[in-house]
C-alpha cells in the first residue's frame, strides 16, 4: 500500500516541478545570451494565468478541440507516473512496461495533431504533418535505443532494465553506449528542442510544435504546455535512470528516498546545464535535414543492437 | 584486471573502430572527413596496443607504434596538403544519399556478422568477437569507396579499408608479422605519395577531380 502512495508522490513531483525546470532552462540559456531571463517561478506565474484566463475558441472547433488538451495532458502525466524516478519498484511501473510508455506519448502525440487539423487553418495542418512525419522517424529510432537496453537485460519493464544496469560488478558494454546516444537524438527530437525545433519562438516557419497549438489559448493551453514540460522532464529522466540510475531507491526507506531525490535532482541539474550550453551552441537546422538527424538516430540503435549480438553475448 | 574486463574493453575498442568507419561515411566535408580519417589511425593503434597488452604479444605495441605516427599523423597530414594546394575544401560529393549510405552499411554489419559466426566459433583468442566488426569496417570502407565520386574521397576510402584490413589482422591472428606490416606500411606511403601525383594529373588533365571524366574515351 505504502508502494503506491510512493508512486503517487513520485508522479505529483514530477509533474510539479516540470515548470520550474523548464524556466530553469530558459534562464540559464538567457544567462549564456548575456540577457538577464525570466525568474524561475515564472513557468508557474504564467500557468495560473493562462487557467485563469477565458479560453478563446473557434466557431467552427469541435468537441474534440475541447477535449484534446485533456487526453494529452492525462497521457503525459500518465506516462510520468510509470515512469521510476526515485524509487525503482513501484507498482505502476511493474503494470506497465517501457512501451506502453512509449505508447502513451504516441497517443497524446496523435491528439495533438488531430486537434491541429481540426479548426483548418494552414499552420496548424502544416504543423501536425510535420510532427507526423517525424514521428514516423522518432518512433522506430526510440523503441530500437530501448530495445537494446532491454535485450541486455531480458526484459522491457524498466524496473528490470534498471536492476541490470544497477548490478555490482562492472561490466563494459559498447552497445549501451549506442543505445544512450541515440536516445539523446531522439530526446531533442521529441522535446522539441534546438537543432530540431526552437522551443522559444511561435514566428517561425519551420516550427513544428508551436504551429500545432497556435489556436489553442487560456486552460487548453497552460494543460498543453504544462504537458510539454513534462515531457521533457520525463525524456531528461528516462535518459538518467536507465543508463546513470546509480543513486536511486531500491527500498522505500525514508533515508534512501530522500539520498535517491537529491541525486535525481543533482543529475537533473547536470543534464540541463549541458542541454542549455548545447541549445546555445548549436543552431537550428534545416527541417529538410530533420529525417537525416533522425535517421542517424536509428542507425546509432541499429549498430547497439548489432554489437550487442556481435561483441557482448559471447563474452 | 579480470579477463572478462579485458575482453570487454577489446569490445569498447572494436565498437569505436565501427564507430568512425561509419562518421567517415556520413561526412560531407572534405576536411571532416580528413579528421575522422586521422582519428581512425589513431583508434586503430589504440586497438592494437590494447589487444598487445590483453594477449600478451608485445610485436603488436610496434605495429601500434607504426599505425600511429603512419596513419594517425603522416597519411591525414599528406592528404590534408594535397587538399589545401588543389583549393578543394567544399563539400563531398557522394553518388548515392548519405543516409541510404548508412542504412546500407548497416546492413553489411549484418551480413558481415553472419559470414563470420563460423569463424567465430574456431578461434580461441581473446580478440574473436571482433573479427565480425573487423570484417564490417573493410566492408564499409569499400562502400565508401564505390560511392563516392571525386578521386580523393576514393582514396581516402581505399586508406580506410587498409586501416580495417590491419585491424582484422589484428583481431583474427593478433596481427601479421611484423615484416609484412612494416612492408605493406611503407607501401601505403608510397600509393599516398602517387596519389598525390595523381591527383595533380588529374587535376591537370580535366580541370577537376570527378573521376567521372576518366569514363569519356574521347
Amino acid at each position: 500500500m505504502s508502494l503506491w502512495i510512493w508512486n503517487l508522490i513520485e508522479a505529483l513531483l514530477i509533474i510539479g516541478i516540470a515548470p520550474l525546470m523548464t524556466a530553469f532552462v530558459k534562464k540559464l540559456k538567457a544567462r549564456l545570451q548575456n540577457r538577464q531571463g525570466p525568474p524561475l517561478l515564472q513557468g508557474y506565474r504564467n500557468l495560473i494565468k493562462l487557467f485563469a484566463r477565458q479560453p478563446v475558441l473557434a466557431s467552427q472547433a469541435s468537441w474534440l478541440f475541447r477535449a484534446a488538451p485533456y487526453v494529452i495532458f492525462a497521457a503525459t502525466a500518465l506516462a510520468a507516473a510509470i515512469m521510476p524516478v526515485i524509487l525503482v519498484d513501484t507498482p505502476l511501473t511493474a503494470a506497465a512496461d517501457i512501451i506502453a510508455l512509449v505508447a502513451l506519448l504516441a497517443l497524446a502525440r496523435f491528439f495533438t495533431a488531430l486537434a491541429a487539423m481540426d479548426v483548418g487553418t494552414a499552420f496548424g495542418g502544416m504543423g501536425a504533418s510535420r510532427e507526423m512525419t517525424f514521428a514516423a522517424l522518432t518512433e522506430p529510432a526510440m523503441l530500437m535505443s530501448i530495445f537494446v537496453l532491454s535485450m541486455v537485460a531480458q526484459s522491457t519493464n524498466i524496473t528490470a532494465m534498471i536492476d541490470m544496469v544497477l548490478t555490482p560488478e562492472l561490466t563494459l558494454r559498447p552497445s549501451l553506449a549506442f543505445a544512450l546516444a541515440a536516445l539523446v537524438l531522439v530526446t531533442i527530437a521529441e522535446t522539441g528542442r534546438i537543432p530540431v525545433d526552437n522551443p522559444a519562438t511561435h514566428l517561425e516557419l519551420t516550427m513544428v510544435h508551436e504551429a500545432m497549438i497556435l489556436e489553442y489559448s487560456g486552460r487548453y493551453l497552460a494543460l498543453i504546455e504544462w504537458a510539454n514540460q513534462i515531457k521533457l522532464l520525463l525524456f531528461a529522466t528516462l535518459i538518467l535512470n536507465l543508463f546513470f540510475p546509480w543513486g536511486i531507491a531500491i527500498y522505500p526507506y525514508t533515508t534512501a528516498i530522500l539520498i535517491a531525490a537529491v541525486a535525481w535532482l543533482g543529475k537533473l541539474l547536470v543534464l540541463f546545464v549541458l542541454l542549455a550550453l548545447f541549445e546555445t551552441w548549436m543552431a537550428k537546422m534545416r527541417i529538410f535535414r530533420v529525417p537525416e538527424y533522425l535517421g542517424l538516430a536509428f542507425l546509432l540503435a541499429i549498430l547497439g543492437m548489432l554489437t550487442h549480438y556481435i561483441l557482448e553475448v559471447g563474452v | 584486471m579480470q579477463p572478462a574486463l579485458l575482453q570487454q574493453w577489446v569490445a569498447v575498442a572494436a565498437a569505436m573502430m565501427l564507430l568512425v568507419v561509419f562518421a567517415l561515411l556520413a561526412q560531407r566535408h572534405m576536411r571532416a572527413l580528413l579528421r575522422w580519417f586521422a582519428l581512425q589511425g589513431v583508434v586503430l593503434a589504440l586497438t592494437s596496443a590494447l589487444v598487445a597488452f590483453v594477449a600478451n604479444v608485445p610485436e603488436l605495441y610496434i605495429s601500434a607504434l607504426l599505425a600511429l605516427i603512419l596513419k594517425g599523423f603522416l597519411l591525414p597530414w599528406m592528404l590534408w596538403r594535397i587538399v589545401i594546394n588543389l583549393g578543394m575544401h567544399r563539400e563531398v560529393e557522394p553518388l548515392v544519399n548519405v543516409s541510404v549510405t548508412l542504412l546500407i552499411g548497416a546492413a553489411l554489419v549484418l551480413f558481415s556478422f553472419y559470414v563470420s559466426l563460423p569463424i567465430e566459433k574456431l578461434s580461441q583468442l581473446v580478440t574473436r568477437n571482433t573479427i565480425a566488426i573487423a570484417l564490417a569496417c573493410v566492408l564499409l570502407s569499400m562502400l565508401m569507396m564505390i560511392t563516392r565520386r571525386k578521386a580523393i574521397t576514393q582514396v581516402v576510402g581505399f586508406l580506410a579499408m587498409e586501416n580495417s584490413l590491419f585491424f582484422t589482422a589484428t583481431s583474427a591472428t593478433y596481427g601479421m608479422p611484423l615484416l609484412v606490416e612494416i612492408g605493406v606500411a611503407f607501401d601505403v606511403l608510397i600509393a599516398a605519395l602517387i596519389f598525390g601525383l595523381f591527383f595533380f594529373q588529374i587535376r591537370k588533365t580535366f580541370d577537376s577531380l570527378d573521376i567521372e571524366h576518366l569514363e569519356d574515351k574521347h
